[in-house]
Order: structure tokens, then C-alpha cells, then sequence
């Protein structure tokens, strides 16, 4: 029943110096809740065509942030060669079950690992938007500080939400943490929440674990995938 | 253990164009090993010709769906039941005060 | 009404007269799948041929490896429409294999470890058109890309081309397999572009 719209890019912002965020003008956008992905197809001048998933990025309109995976298919375009006036077509919001709704009364553990830190940072945006009160603590594991996204916004206090960051190869000077994998002590200790886990398959499967093990109820756990590749 | 799949919410996009409800929301029960969870938590594998989505029990295949340029064929030989989330917040739609809470709790 | 992305090229590469119809040049070699990769022991590795009278032919990995192989280069064509020229393989031609086996059956049922089917008309297996490929440019066949061996039937698209392949059942009535029976074609032969079972 969902069809697809024209989408115009309106604005670009950088995040760092290899992810984008994009903003889309998409007449007749119904809105969305936090968590929420659309799918976007993009057609060369031949016919080809390619479709990717996207998470957005903030609780109104159409913004998308995207990581260019080197030799990536369509990220290299969107993070580079796309310019404000350049359209693409767009299919959303879809997807019920990744989503937090600032109505929602439990505390929230948000996990996110490289950019899958986009929904989660959705669901931040919602809750501040919504002036909701739920206690929400986020847990990002990024390669490096160069690979931040959004890192202004998620150093500024923000009353209700704290933020770990935990950088798995290399940290800037002063960071208490050594660089390394996510660990269960990053996650706990353990308090009853709603968790929502993104970032690459492979993060997700050791994140949940880990999450399981502390005592999270598997079924409080939602989890994103990105593929195997990206692009 | 390869993991190289994606979780059932990749479904809602494609669903979405067949279905007026959100079924990646939707509570399927498993034909081979009885396991009932949202279709979101199915494991859902993308790069192939269509989408698969098996069960994270047993990994026997729940749902099948392929896109042709004119017609959608979905295979859903291994759903016992689907059940489908109806009134409140449709997809897309964001919930007043009082919405429908989220299908798990 | 189709919008168009301008600037955006896609991955693929230029023209080529060795290209079917609604394909596009690939130089990587994408991983498909439909579920779980299976990994198989070749202690435990076992192909079958099922005959529509129920015999059985089997042979397990030291004796398929031991037989005379050939080295096809070939072009492959998957249906999500990348190509991908000039692959070179080492596999034992299913003429070998059929050698010995009595048959009057028209159809083929192919079978994989993880349960992977799909079906093609017996025909298509022999006259040096197929092989149980166990090496692919000059290493061992990954099990990310059907190893320790798959079918390889060069002349359909590629899904055709089973991977961890592990039988042929012949059937005298057509039996149509995995994406056969998801609206993919029964026959898929790429250049009169039959992807779709209404193609």
C-alpha cells in the first residue's frame, strides 16, 4: 500500500569525514515514529536501478544519515556526488517494531555500533522533542573518534540520557577506556529496560548476547541489522 | 555459525506494498518447530533473488517473497498464523497520547 | 512514472556483446544466499544420483575427486542481473557421472546440504554443459560460494548453478524447485531474459 515518492535533497550536513547526513523534501510525508527506515531507490539514466534501506535520523522529516562504505554501490553517491535538487525515489516510513514512542514508560538501553547509531539517535531526538522524562542510556561502540556521528549533540548534557562511548581500536587522549570490544561491563550492570540494539550483524549477535547474559529479557530486546557489506 | 542475514524488520518495506497493516509487527508461529515471535525477529536473508525469512529456532524457511516488475509472489508455507496488530497507530503514523503500545509488552 | 538519480552510475561496468539482455558487468563475485551458509566435513561429504527406478549412485569426496575433471571458463549471469565474464573452475563434467547410470527420466531435481532445490530438464545436465566444480580460480570453492562443490550450469542463470550441492534426483514429471516455485522461471535461460515465471 505504500508507494514510492519523488524525493528532492533540500540540504547535506557532514558528520565526519565519511558520513553524511542528508535532508529530503518529501511533499505529502506522512510522519514517522523514532526507529523507523525507508527504503530509497535511485535509477541511472539507462534504467539501472538500485534500493537501499535507511534509517532516519530524527523524529521529523526526511533525514537520513549515511556511512560511504569504500567500493559501496550507493553510498559513495549519496555521501559525495548527490547535490541539493538532485531527487531519488523514496518508500516510507516502514517498519513497526524497531521503534520507541515517547509514551513509552519504561527506562531505555540503546546500543549502537558504528551507524547504526542512526534510529537510536532518532529515538534521543524524539524523546527531547516529546520533552518525555524516560531514562535513556546509550552505549556506542565506534572504531575511532573520526567516525563519530553526531558527536556535538551527544557531548552536550541532555538531562535523562547518559552516553558511553566506547571506542573498539583507538581513543582520544584523556578517554578513560582503553580501545576493545564492547563489553558487558560497558552494558551494565543490569536494570529493567527496553533495548534496542543496531549496528552490523555481527555487533548485534554479541551485543544481544552480552545483554542476555546481564539478565535482559531476550523478548525487551530489538534488534537492526545492516547486511553483511553495507553500501 | 555464518551471520549473514538481516532481522525481520527489512520485511516492512516490501510487506508494505502489499498489505495495508504493518505485518512486520505481526506474530508469526513457526510450521516446523512452533516458536511464535514478531516477524521482525524472523532472520531475514536479502542477497538472493528474493527474500527469505526463517525462523531463528530452527532456520526452516517461514516466508518467501519475490518482485517481479509486475507482480509480488510471497510464500508463507511456513507461518502456521499470522497475527496481525489491527487499529491504533497504523505504520507510518505517530502515536497520540494513549496509542497503542508496542505489540511485545 | 520512473524518476532518474542524476549522477548516479551504479556499480556496473560498460557494454559487452557476451552480455544477455537486462545484465550488467559485475568484477567482484557477489555472495548469494538464501539461508545459513552449510559447512560440510568431506569426511561426511556425500553425491548422489537418484534414478526415477530408485537406484542410487554415490560417490563420496575422495572418489568425486578422484575422477578426470575438466577446467571450464565460463560466463556467469545471475537473475539479480550482475554478469561476471571469463570465471574458471575445475569440476568433474556430469557426462562422467551419468556414465553409468540408467535412465529414461527427462527431468532433474538438484538437492543441497541446507535444502536448497532447484529443477531443470535432464538434457541440460549432459553434453559437456554441466559440472560438479570443486575449485574455482585455482583455490578450493569457499563455502560462501557453494563449497566444497556446486553445479555448475553456466548456460541458465545462476541460481541454477546449486551451491553445496549434494544430489540429482531424476523424475519423469517436472518438479520445480526453491525460486521455481517463487516466481522465478521453471527453464531461466538468460538470453531470452526469462527471469520471471511470466517471462
Amino acid at each position: 500500500m505504500t508507494r514510492w515518492h519523488v524525493a528532492r535533497l533540500v540540504k547535506v550536513r557532514d558528520e565526519n569525514a565519511t558520513a553524511r547526513t542528508l535532508v529530503f523534501d518529501v511533499p505529502g510525508w506522512p510522519g514517522h515514529l523514532a526507529g523507523q527506515h525507508v527504503d530509497v531507490k535511485l535509477t541511472a539514466g539507462d534504467g539501472y536501478s538500485a534500493r537501499r534501506s535507511y534509517s532516519l535520523a530524527g523524529p521529523e522529516g526526511v533525514e537520513l544519515t549515511v556511512q560511504r562504505v569504500p567500493d559501496g554501490e550507493v553510498s559513495p553517491y549519496l555521501t559525495l556526488d548527490m547535490e541539493p535538487g538532485d531527487e531519488l525515489e523514496l518508500r516510507g516510513p516502514v517498519g513497526g517494531w524497531f521503534v520507541w514512542r515517547p509514551d513509552g514508560p519504561a527506562p531505555v538501553l540503546l546500543v549502537a555500533g558504528g551507524a547504526g547509531i542512526v534510529p537510536l539517535m532518532a529515538m534521543i531526538r524524539a524523546r527531547r522533542a516529546a520533552g518525555a522524562d524516560t531514562p535513556f542510556r546509550l552505549v556506542y561502540a565506534v572504531r575511532s573518534p573520526e567516525r563519530l556521528c553526531y558527536a556535538d549533540e551527544l557531548l552536550r548534557p541532555d538531562p535523562g540520557v547518559s552516553v558511553t562511548l566506547a571506542y573498539t581500536r583507538r581513543v582520544p587522549e584523556g578517554h578513560p577506556r582503553p580501545p576493545g570490544r564492547l563489553t558487558a561491563a560497558d552494558l551494565g550492570p543490569y536494570g529493567e529496560a527496553d533495548c534496542y540494539v543496531c549496528g552490523p550483524t555481527g555487533f548485534v549477535e554479541a551485543s544481544a548476547a552480552l545483554l542476555v547474559g546481564l539478565g535482559h529479557d531476550p523478548a525487551r530486546i530489538r534488534t537492526e541489522r545492516f547486511g553483511p557489506t553495507g553500501d | 555459525m555464518q551471520a549473514d542475514h538481516l532481522d525481520g524488520n527489512a520485511l516492512a518495506g516490501p510487506l508494505a506494498e502489499i498489505f495495508a497493516a504493518d505485518v512486520s509487527v505481526a506474530v508469526s508461529r513457526c510450521a516446523a518447530c512452533g516458536l511464535t515471535g514478531p516477524v521482525a525477529s524472523l532472520h531475514v536473508y536479502d542477497r538472493a533473488p528474493g527474500l527469505v525469512a526463517r525462523c531463528p529456532g530452527c532456520e526452516e524457511v517461514v516466508l518467501r517473497l519475490v518482485r517481479s516488475p509486475d507482480a509480488a509472489w510471497l510464500d508463507l508455507r511456513g507461518a502456521v498464523t499470522l497475527r496481525i496488530p489491527l487499529g491504533g497507530a497504523g505504520p507510518g503514523a505517530v502515536a497520540s497520547a494513549g496509542g497503542e503500545p508496542g505489540a511485545d509488552r | 512514472m520512473t524518476t532518474f538519480t542524476r549522477g548516479f552510475r551504479g556499480r556496473r561496468r560498460g557494454e559487452d556483446d557476451r552480455l544477455p539482455p537486462g545484465q550488467y558487468l559485475t568484477e567482484d563475485f557477489p555472495v548469494l544466499s538464501a539461508g545459513p551458509t552449510p559447512h560440510v566435513p568431506l569426511d561426511r561429504w556425500e553425491f548422489t544420483i537418484d534414478t526415477e527406478a530408485g537406484q542410487t549412485h554415490r560417490w563420496t569426496w575422495p572418489e568425486l575427486t578422484a575422477l578426470p575433471y575438466e577446467e571450464p571458463a565460463v560466463d556467469i549471469h545471475c537473475v539479480t542481473s550482475w554478469s561476471k565474464l571469463g570465471t574458471t573452475w575445475r569440476g568433474v563434467s556430469l557426462d562422467v557421472l551419468f556414465e553409468d547410470v540408467e535412465s529414461t527420466a527427462d527431468y532433474a531435481l538438484v538437492h543441497s546440504y541446507g535444502g536448497y532445490t532447484t529443477n531443470l530438464p535432464l538434457d541440460d545436465l549432459l553434453d559437456g554443459k554441466a559440472w560438479i566444480a570443486y575449485r574455482y580460480e585455482g583455490e578450493d570453492l569457499t563455502p560462501s560460494h557453494g563449497g566444497p562443490a556446486r553445479l555448475l550450469v553456466p548456460h541458465l542463470y545462476f541460481w541454477k548453478s546449486a551451491k553445496w550441492v549434494r544430489g540429482i534426483r531424476l523424475l519423469t514429471e517436472d518438479w520445480p524447485g526453491f525460486w521455481e516455485t517463487a516466481g522465478y522461471h521453471n527453464y531461466g535461460d538468460p538470453w531470452r531474459e526469462q527471469r520471471y515465471a511470466d517471462d
